[in-house]
């Protein structure tokens, strides 16, 4: 079989997910999706509210087991793996949630450094710098002793990106990155971002329906939809705002469909 | 300074055009003020032409009006027509009947045979989601047991501050008014017989093997078992729980293992306390009420209190915390996403653990029969 037109030949993807049935409580959202994502790829998830973007990143990462497929990361099955197989494979790969999701009893330090303690033979002491290294890479340098609760949603976010990429992982997935935030805000977790993949390599995986970010940050992307539980478009977004589905291009050019 | 113009009511015309019958609205409709009224087709009608003249603002009362119009032109089997109104009321109108047409709201209610079948496989449900939650706790424990190091140490004694230190006023009060309650309940009695002394023996037996335990146990329940699960369902909701799973970090071995071992220590030691206030408690009244010194009813004590009834309160006053620990743990993390989902799983975590509780005592009482303790 030939690669896909965006890996190159005998590329491994970072992320493919192979015929994916994701539901929750005997309810099916998604049918049969199927995608890969290329190394050092920024790859956006889009549709409107309710299509299952989110139930697709919680299948990707293991919240949730789906019904039927498989997802693998750099050609490492993820799905139906043993329990040491997938302890590894969750050291891969970092998730920054929509509200941030820090540990509200830890410091912002301490909820870096946990990640570093699970996972890394390094000293208390270390795993503080460490911290604070990555704390200081999204901007937070001076906040390391802060409660999330005594930091704005903003500073969450970028805390909950720190975390994220606590580990160094080679695949990072966000969550609705720019829901709730105000423009600026949002323009500058999008920069952080572009950052990361252009610094570090890191693949990306955002789920959103945000067009600034869409537009600014994705190489690629697929766009869900309800009515058909499954992928109705995929490519590159200036792509995309031509194709022949109206409603694909109705929510990227932000007009009502016809 | 000048008088603010009223503005006119909401009115309705009725006016005679040929065979048809003109209906005009007009003035100013709110859904707060009671529609004009309207007494339906005049006789010998045979249509009705809606219109609209010096209408001024008007909301949801017009088109409601104008579809109750309607709908009397429908019974009477006359054409209403409606080309006159403004295309916005119109198109208003035109969804309002379509709304109407719907037919009733669906009712969501079960039947008492579904309701019946539906509580009975939920409690199959919910005991299998406890015997599930006890084996990974347990499972989670064994694999602790060999690498003590990853045990959060620091979180299980904040808690054990939190559910023991911080608890003893509580509990200082309730044990000592336990212990009241017992020695005046059974003066009543007992003085019938002459047997005062023996006050000593039924609060502190009481106190010892039941009371103590028990009574601490229903204190955490609705303190510390509640503060659990809002705790875990409020993590739950933020994401937090999802974030350790990615991690590849069990919540049960970073959330729930340090609060029960927390528990599960303290319990006992509350209850050994509460045990000596509810003595106090009886001492007092012994004293007040039955003039026994304190020195006869002490030594009286002692020869019906020996250390198994203590070493049989404070095995159940373990067992009682791994029940309100388990209870208030598992609840929060079945806790739906939502601020309802949170107070439901705490009010279902103390109900959880009274009933366990009631349930553990009972077998307690006879495995402790058994064993002749």
């Amino acid at each position: 079989m030939d690669a896909p037109a965006h890996l190159s030949p005998g590329e491994i993807p970072a992320i493919a997910a192979e015929a994916l049935d994701c539901g929750y409580e005997g309810k099916l959202v998604l049918r049969d999706v199927t995608f890969s994502v290329a190394p050092g790829e920024i790859f956006f998830v889009i549709g409107g509210s309710g299509c299952g973007k989110s139930t697709l990143l919680r299948h990707l990462v293991g919240l949730h087991e789906p019904r039927r497929g498989r997802v693998s990361f750099h050609g490492q099955p993820f799905t139906a793996t043993d329990a040491a197989g997938r302890r590894e494979l969750l050291r891969t790969f970092g998730v920054l949630f929509q509200g941030g999701a820090l540990w509200s009893s830890l410091t912002l330090r301490e909820n870096v450094a946990l990640p570093l303690e699970e996972y890394t033979p390094l000293s208390r002491r270390e795993r503080g710098e460490l911290a604070a290294l990555k704390l200081a890479q999204v901007g937070l340098q001076g906040f390391e002793d802060y409660y999330p609760a005594e930091i704005s949603g903003g500073m969450r976010k970028r805390a909950g990106l720190a975390r994220a990429l606590a580990l160094d992982p080679a695949v990072v997935f966000f969550d609705e990155p720019s829901a709730g935030l105000d423009p600026v805000t949002s323009r500058s977790l999008d920069d952080l971002i572009r950052h990361v993949r252009d610094t570090f390599g890191t693949t990306i995986v955002v789920v959103s329906h945000e067009l600034a970010s869409i537009f600014a940050l994705a190489d690629r992307a697929v766009m869900l939809a309800r009515e058909e539980q499954g992928i109705i478009a995929a490519g590159p977004p200036a792509a995309l705002v031509d194709s022949p589905d109206p409603r694909v291009r109705a929510f990227l050019t932000r007009t009502a469909p016809a | 300074m000048p008088d603010t113009p009223v503005p006119p009511a909401a009115a309705v015309r009725i006016e005679a055009e040929g065979d048809r019958c003109v209906v005009t609205v007009g003035g100013v409709w709110s859904i707060t003020a009671a529609p004009p009224v309207w007494l339906g087709p005049p006789p010998g009608a045979t249509g009705i032409a809606l219109r609209a003249a010096d209408l001024g603002r008007w909301d949801s009362s017009l088109p409601f009006f104008l579809a109750g119009v309607r709908r009397a032109c429908c019974a009477a089997g006359l054409p209403c027509d409606d080309a006159e109104l403004p295309p916005r009321l119109r198109d208003l109108l035109a969804q309002l009947e379509t709304v109407q047409a719907g037919g009733a709201p669906a009712d969501r209610t079960d039947s008492l045979l579904t309701a019946v079948g539906l509580a009975t496989r939920e409690v199959a449900v919910q005991a299998r989601a406890i015997l599930d939650f006890v084996g990974e706790c347990a499972l989670s424990a064994v694999r602790l047991a060999r690498s003590p190091r990853r045990f959060r140490w620091a979180d299980c004694a904040a808690e054990m501050q939190q559910c023991g230190a911080m608890a003893l006023p509580i509990v200082s009060l309730i044990s000592f008014l336990v212990g009241v309650t017992l020695a005046y309940t059974g003066a009543i009695v007992l003085r019938q017989f002459g047997g005062d002394i023996w006050i000593a023996d039924l609060v502190g037996l009481s106190m010892v093997r039941e009371m103590g335990a028990v009574m601490t146990a229903v204190v955490l329940a609705g303190r510390t078992g509640a503060a659990y699960a809002a705790t875990l369902g409020n993590m739950k909701a933020n994401e937090e729980i999802d974030a350790l799973a990615t991690l590849g970090i069990p919540p049960v071995q970073f959330l729930v293992l340090p609060r029960l071992l927390a528990l599960a220590v303290m319990m006992p030691v509350l209850a050994l306390y509460a045990n000596a206030l509810g003595i106090l408690g009886g001492l007092v009244v012994a004293y007040s009420l039955l003039a026994i010194p304190p020195t006869a009813f002490w030594v009286e004590l002692l020869t019906i209190v020996d250390l198994s009834d203590v070493a049989s309160g404070v095995i159940k006053a373990a067992a009682f915390g791994l029940i309100v620990g388990l209870a208030g743990c598992l609840r929060g993390l079945q806790a739906e996403r939502s601020a309802d989902g949170v107070g439901r799983a705490t009010t279902s975590a103390v109900v959880t653990a009274l009933l366990l509780l009631v349930i553990a005592d009972a077998l307690f009482a006879v495995l402790f029969n058994v064993l002749g303790i």
